[in-house]
């Protein structure tokens, strides 16, 4: 289980560009759940992973997995358990290391020591996952992942993310920076690997994609303004299309709207 | 060129090439411009001579010079990781104390080793088929090969991969895991004992130490690895690692050929730390012209596939 309290988190604190980024944010995600993220840009979704993954420490409120609060715990740390996939392709992947270094690097995370980095069985292993995704990247374990295509280096990603077991997954819109065919592909991937694990991995995928939001996964939420305004799931969930969706966002904008004209007034 | 030329020539090269082994290390696999080498040279050289002189043992006072190089680098990188100071003034800090400290291992600014049994007499005994004028050369380089062998095995480790991703994509190896402080000051320690290492053979092949012979150390080194790298064009460490020795030799034989016949063109021996400095600046500007000049023709070609790729994966 993760359980998110009261997590907030500010931007250039006590400066006149001040952002509130995350604003008393709560959530509750049980083992295999699948939720998926929407909301407009800034609304705090980025903000929200990194918390979760540690490359940004909240300014107030607390982070638990299972029971244990990791929320000042270092990023390298908390890779043991959290796999992630960046909306770049580029972020995801050493680009002048090979393919089959790229995923040694990831399979084995904690304690590295002076043992070889990656020996015959780890190779068998890596062909074989490669193989699974359908884009004849076992040929050539020695490439440099620099010379893949970015839908290759995703899927890879998306590889490296999983193949480890983690107890967390999360997803940065990682289709978007991709060709709607390789997006679809990637999509594909992901939901096959989640379903692998889908009794106990946590996955949170954010999207921009309505319809994919509602597709994928068991539940989705909507954030505004850092904070958590819509939550569905289940029976509920199943009854709503992308329209409805889109009415809570316009409703939101035109809040906004009125608000940026009173602030400008 | 005669044969006296060609022997220092690679003499030296393997000597300083133990060095720059060390600088492609920072330089090339952790992408740390590592100014410290400047000082551990001379710490190594300071090291070993202090305890030569004194009557120690050769192979006492270059291990304590390895010690001593890589606890310069610990102290680099604890700059750098714990106090976020920028790579360049890191290094800029360790080298500037290390100077002191060099002083004040040596108690004056030049030992001499003339008459003392430093390493080299010591091979001469246990080598005594392989006659005067080879022997420095061959011992220099087995123990070059043996180092080059040793730092690709360490590279090829968990530790070391992690190594080689701190370089390439430091935010992906955070995000797999690894602790990036530590991969960083292990690199830099491993780097500057060799660089240690290399000033302590340095000291007793020249017979003396003196508290500014690493003074350009940073120089020379990055002039090695840029001519080997672009000389030897090659993605995998194995080929890498041979490429800056090369590289090194190559050094070495155009400085001693400047020192040798630049009078003829009006240089002075003052002068060969300009050439050095203007080598490393043609070196890496070269790439970034010839780059250029591609891009430019490429228009009138019509070459789409270069204008649209120019940069470099
Ligand atoms: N490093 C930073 N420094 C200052 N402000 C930041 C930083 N990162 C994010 N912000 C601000 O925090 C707010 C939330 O940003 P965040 O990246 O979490 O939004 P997002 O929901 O991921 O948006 P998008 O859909 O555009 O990716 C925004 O107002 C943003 O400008
Ligand atoms: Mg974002």
């Amino acid at each position: 289980m993760l359980l998110i309290k009261s997590l907030t988190k500010y931007f250039s604190k006590n400066t006149p560009h001040q952002v509130l980024a995350l604003h008393n944010f709560n959530l509750k995600v049980k083992k295999g759940d699948f939720i998926t993220i929407i909301g407009s840009n800034g609304a705090g979704k980025s903000t929200l992973l990194n918390l979760i993954a540690g490359t940004l420490l909240p300014d107030y409120g607390e982070i638990r997995l299972d029971g244990e609060m990791i929320t000042y715990q270092p990023e390298y740390k908390r890779a043991y358990w959290i796999g992630r996939v960046f909306q770049n392709p580029l972020l995801g992947t050493a680009p002048y290391m090979s393919i089959e270094e790229n995923l040694a690097l990831s399979l084995k995370r904690e304690k590295r020591g002076l043992r070889k980095g990656i020996n015959q069985e780890m190779r068998e292993y890596f062909r074989q996952r490669l193989s699974e995704l359908g884009l004849g990247l076992e040929k050539d374990l020695n490439k440099k992942a620099g010379l893949l295509s970015g839908g290759e280096r995703q899927a890879m990603t998306m590889l490296m993310a999983t193949m480890f077991k983690p107890k967390v997954l999360l997803l940065d819109e990682h289709t978007a920076a991709l060709d709607p065919e390789s997006s679809k592909k990637i999509l594909k991937i992901t939901e096959e690997l989640v379903e692998e694990r889908k009794n106990d991995l946590i996955t949170l995928m954010v999207t921009h994609n309505m319809k994919q939001a509602l597709e994928v996964g068991n539940r989705t939420i909507m954030m505004d303004r850092g904070q958590n305004i819509f939550d569905i799931q289940g029976e509920e969930r199943n009854k709503i299309d992308v329209n409805f969706l889109l009415q809570q966002f316009s409703k939101l904008r035109n809040q906004e709207y009125i608000e940026d004209r009173l602030v400008l007034d | 060129m005669s044969i006296s030329i060609a022997l220092h020539a690679l003499e030296q090269g393997l000597i300083f090439g133990i060095m720059v082994l060390g600088v492609f290390l920072t330089y090339k696999i952790l992408d740390f411009p590592d100014l410290t080498v400047d000082g551990s040279f001379t710490l190594g050289a300071a090291v070993t001579a202090t305890i030569i002189f004194s009557g120690g043992s050769p192979l006492w006072g270059i291990s304590l010079a390895i010690i001593s190089g890589s606890l310069a680098g610990l102290f680099t990188g604890f700059l750098h990781t714990k106090l976020k100071l920028s790579n360049l003034l890191s290094g800029i800090l360790t080298m500037t104390l290390l100077y002191s400290v060099n002083l004040r291992i040596m108690g004056k600014p030049n030992i001499p080793l003339l008459g003392k049994e430093t390493i080299l007499e010591k091979i001469a005994i246990y080598l005594p088929h392989i006659s005067g004028n080879y022997l420095i050369p061959f011992f220099f380089l087995i123990l070059v090969i043996i180092i080059k062998f040793a730092l690709d095995l360490f590279l090829s480790t968990e530790i070391g991969l992690a190594i080689i991703a701190t370089g390439d994509n430091e935010q992906m190896i955070k995000s797999l895991g690894a602790n990036t402080d530590l991969t960083k000051i292990i690199g830099l320690s491993l780097s500057n004992a060799l660089v240690a290492l290399s000033g302590a053979f340095f000291a007793q092949y020249s017979g003396f130490a003196d508290v500014n012979m690493g003074l350009g150390t940073i120089v020379s080194g990055l002039a090695s690895v840029i001519i080997g790298i672009s000389i030897i064009r090659t993605p995998t460490i194995f080929w890498r690692t041979i490429a800056v020795v090369i590289g090194s030799l190559l050094y070495r034989l155009i400085m001693i050929i400047a020192l040798r016949y630049g009078y003829r063109l009006g240089f002075k021996p003052g002068d060969l730390k300009l050439i050095s400095a203007v080598l490393v600046i043609v070196a890496l500007a070269v790439p970034l012209i010839k780059k250029r000049i591609d891009f430019l023709t490429s228009f009138n070609l019509g070459r789409k596939d270069l204008q649209n790729n120019h940069k470099e994966v």
